[in-house]
């Protein structure tokens, strides 16, 4: 069969999907892909469809041995990867030949690279996903150095397309468009946001970015209130006790306890996934 | 009927805001029927999930390789249908009459009562611990909605004598199967993870496959009976 064998599986990679659909009434988030245009654009350029699996590689650092014939592609954060040492285009179709050695550098912008493989990575899905839940540990396990990654079979049409031009992350300032929260009214919402810009924590993870800065402060008589926990979604901005905020990823948790003031838009949410510690940002209401 | 307010939450779901947990009960059971019976209005919702005071509307689907893209979803009419839909339920009396509202079979979950907190449910309740495992096996428990993880279930069960408090103190690793009590709640830990339930003992029972469809033994609305097992 063919595959990736692992050499090396750097600080976090991860496979992942379209996520899970309705199972949250269960307990079971969406999780999938974090930067899901990224993901999206692997799939098309090696035009096996939507929904097979990829690998999630974070911060880069990966190196595997190619077995048998693939076609790879890389989408996301450009991680100057090689193939026997020799640069490969980012966002292009590759073929791969048996006993070469893919390496993936530290990407200089962004954060997570999509390293799809026409087929998918063939691992049993779990609830209808092969999408690895860093929270609930749903998915395929996390993988290791040494792992052969088995590739599916697949016949489709081949890629027509040579290279994708796309955006590519940037190290600057962020602003990240938001909508009102459900709890918008607890603060001082529409004034607290205005002018202020968050510094990334390096305390982030696909459960959620948090950002550090001036505490946001809840409206004089929402002070001590208690929320029960309700449900979460993905770009929830949820401000606990200290006003610092967390901008809930795809592994956040279903339901939660601390008022949500904003909502990233589902766009942003592509470029929430790519922003890395110490990188500012501003949320700007979408007008 | 019920009443309820409808709060934004993205582009892609809305928040129902009820006064009690009955309410919510009683209307998630609602809407999920109307989900699952494909009514119009209501087919791009793919997550109803109820929790204590709200319920979260989630819409959209995962992409299939032929069907086609999901469209623009219309919050405005969703919340709108939801509204209409809570002006015709009938006020429930309780959140354990409507979990429990019908619901075809009773699910028995034997329980070895040694828990590690059971002196301390005892003495915050001023029963003795004998008690505490009578008033816990008579009560009938209904499933009001899951959530902290996957296939954790919040019981409810109209049992005024057992409520507790969480442990000041949460524990950071709860085995499987372990029976708790927080606030007006019971529950079976599905899986091993952190917990701040005071522990009242264990089941065997696996509550929580995900290899299974469904990969929960507990689903909205399930009624729950344990039954005290002698420890061997």
């Amino acid at each position: 069969m063919s595959g990736l064998e692992v050499v090396q599986a750097g600080p976090q990679s991860l496979l992942q999907d379209h996520g899970r659909f309705g199972y949250s009434a269960l307990g079971v988030g969406r999780c999938g892909a974090s930067d899901v245009t990224a993901y999206e654009l692997g799939s098309r350029l090696v035009a096996h469809g939507p929904g097979r699996a990829a690998l999630e590689v974070t911060m880069g650092g990966f190196a595997a041995r190619v077995h048998g014939s693939l076609t790879l592609a890389l989408t996301g954060a450009d991680a100057a990867a090689s193939l026997d040492g020799q640069a490969v285009p980012h966002a292009a179709p590759l073929d791969l030949h048996d006993g070469q050695e893919l390496r993936l550098g530290v990407p200089s912008a962004g954060l997570r690279t999509y390293l799809s493989v026409r087929g998918g990575f063939d691992v049993e899905p779990e609830l209808g996903s092969r999408s690895s839940d860093t929270l609930s540990g749903l998915g395929p396990a996390p993988v290791h150095d040494g792992d052969l990654l088995g590739v599916a079979d697949y016949d489709g049409p081949f890629p027509n397309v040579d290279v994708a031009p796309v955006p590519v992350p940037t190290t600057g300032r962020l602003d990240l468009e938001v909508t009102p929260g459900p709890r918008a009214d607890w603060f001082d919402a529409a004034d607290a946001l205005r002018e202020r810009v968050w510094t990334v924590s390096e305390r982030s993870n696909r459960i959620g970015v948090r950002l550090e800065g001036q505490a946001l402060k809840r409206v004089e008589g929402r002070v001590d209130d208690e929320l029960p926990s309700e449900g979460m979604v993905r770009g929830c901005v949820q401000v606990p006790s200290g006003g610092q905020p967390v901008i809930f990823g795809n592994d956040h948790p279903v339901t939660g306890g601390y008022p949500v003031v904003a909502v990233v838009t589902a766009r942003d949410m592509d470029r929430v996934a790519q922003l890395t510690p110490g990188q500012e940002v501003m949320l700007r209401w979408r007008s | 009927m019920i009443s309820t307010q409808v709060l934004p939450m993205g582009e892609e779901a809305i928040l129902l805001e009820l006064d009690d947990l009955a309410g919510v009960i009683a209307l998630a059971a609602a809407i999920q029927d109307q989900v699952d019976a494909g009514e119009p209005g209501w087919s791009q919702v793919s997550d109803v999930v109820p929790a204590a005071r709200t319920i979260l509307l989630r819409t959209g689907t995962a992409p299939s390789q032929d069907g086609p893209p999901s469209g623009d979803v219309d919050l405005v009419a969703l919340g709108q249908a939801a509204q209409a839909l809570a002006a015709e339920i009938p006020e429930p009396r309780s959140a354990a009459q409507a979990a429990g509202e019908g619901a075809e079979e009773v699910v028995t979950i034997e329980v070895i009562y040694d828990g590690e907190d059971l002196a301390d449910i005892a003495e915050a309740t001023g029963l003795s611990e004998a008690e505490v495992v009578a008033a816990h096996t008579e009560t009938v428990w209904s499933v009001a909605f899951f959530g902290f993880a996957p296939g954790f279930a919040y019981l409810v069960g109209n049992q005024e004598a057992l409520q507790v408090p969480r442990r000041s103190e949460p524990r950071t690793s709860v085995p499987p199967g372990s029976v708790g009590l927080a606030g007006e709640f019971s529950a079976v830990y599905p899986r091993e993870s952190p917990g701040g339930w005071q522990l009242l003992g264990r089941t065997e029972e696996i509550m929580w496959d995900p290899t299974a469809d469904p990969p929960s033994r507990l689903h909205q609305g399930s009624r729950v009976r344990f039954v005290a097992k002698e420890q061997r």
